[in-house]
């Protein structure tokens, strides 16, 4: 059966303190190759039935009043896997 | 007749049979309400308790926002009874828009637990008529995702409106935006604080004082401005 994918990150400007927190965690291993973290939400729909228009357009409703909290998040894609 | 002050049991509410006893040590009758009844039972006035409903799954109160009895709790709310989000349930009243803005993970990354001082910044609420706007008073504040944060359109109109029901003082301690703690709607029937005033109201089990160990009793004020508010309503 389809999957829709939905990603949803915190706001670029707002602080993640769990992105920071594993920022620090991969420079105490030594690391210096990456300077920063953000984590973000993937969510795997399972569709029951062919991806329409109509289903797409469902799921990007969904993603953005229920799976992302737009205060605070952005939904940054809604795609067929 | 005691006023009716109902207190909603998500699956994962921790907090509600403590705000059920506020509720009686102020001198109202408290009623358990069902998050998955629609049945508000003919209460006056509502609690949301703090805990972790739905195991903070999705993000912090946003299941609970859509479980059955907050379509009744938010009709409510729209016509003016007295609600109050405590913790989770100021998680909730924001995931379900009757507040505005969002809350996040503490920015220093840890649970707190601690007794906070807190000022009333408005004393004109359902739940601060009883404060005078300026008093400062002290309640337990336990939270991982207590971070306050609004764009700054928001947060200047919360300012301008005098919507910001309470401030952190002395520490902020996590990191939310212009140390807000709590916030009450235009018609000050809804508020919500991280805060929790429910574990200071008994002698023997507040935060300490002064003047004794734990007999900080600052929080039965809330549920005491509610039971008059709902009085003077009659």
């Amino acid at each position: 059966m389809p999957t829709i994918v939905v990603e949803v990150m915190p706001k670029p400007e707002l602080l993640d303190p769990a992105g920071k927190a594993t920022a620090g965690a991969i420079a105490k291993q030594g690391s210096s190759t990456f300077s920063a973290v953000r984590i973000g939400k993937r969510f795997e729909l399972t569709v029951d039935g062919e991806v329409t228009d109509a289903v797409l357009a469902e799921a990007q409703r969904l993603a953005e009043e229920f799976l992302s909290n737009q205060v605070i998040e952005d939904v940054v894609a809604v795609k067929v896997a | 007749m005691a006023v009716r002050i109902g207190v909603v049991t998500f699956p994962g509410s921790l907090d509600d049979r403590d705000a059920q006893r506020a509720v009686r040590l102020a001198g109202g009758e408290a009623v358990a309400l069902w998050h998955g009844d629609h049945e508000l039972q003919g209460v006056d006035a509502i609690v949301l308790p703090g805990g972790f409903s739905y195991g903070d799954y999705l993000r912090c109160g946003a299941i609970a926002a859509h479980s059955p009895i907050m379509s009744e709790v938010i009709s409510a709310a729209n016509a003016g009874m007295p609600v109050l989000g405590i913790c989770n349930g100021f998680q909730i009243l924001v995931e379900s828009q009757l507040l505005p803005g969002g809350l996040i993970r503490n920015d220093h990354g840890d649970f707190i637990c601690r007794d906070q001082r807190l000022r009333v910044e408005n004393a004109s609420t359902a739940w601060t008529s009883q404060f005078e706007a300026g008093d400062e008073i002290v309640i337990p504040l336990k939270n991982g995702e207590g971070g306050y944060i609004a764009t700054d359109e928001t947060l200047d109109r919360l300012e301008g409106e005098g919507l910001v029901a309470f401030r952190y003082l002395d520490v902020n301690p996590n990191g939310s935006l212009r140390d807000i703690a709590g916030l009450t709607n235009e018609r000050g029937n809804v508020v919500g604080l991280m805060p929790h005033p429910e574990h200071a109201t008994e002698p023997g089990f507040g935060p300490d004082t002064p003047d004794a160990m734990r007999s900080g009793v600052d929080g039965l004020r809330f549920f005491q401005s509610a039971i008059e508010s709902v009085l003077a309503r009659v």
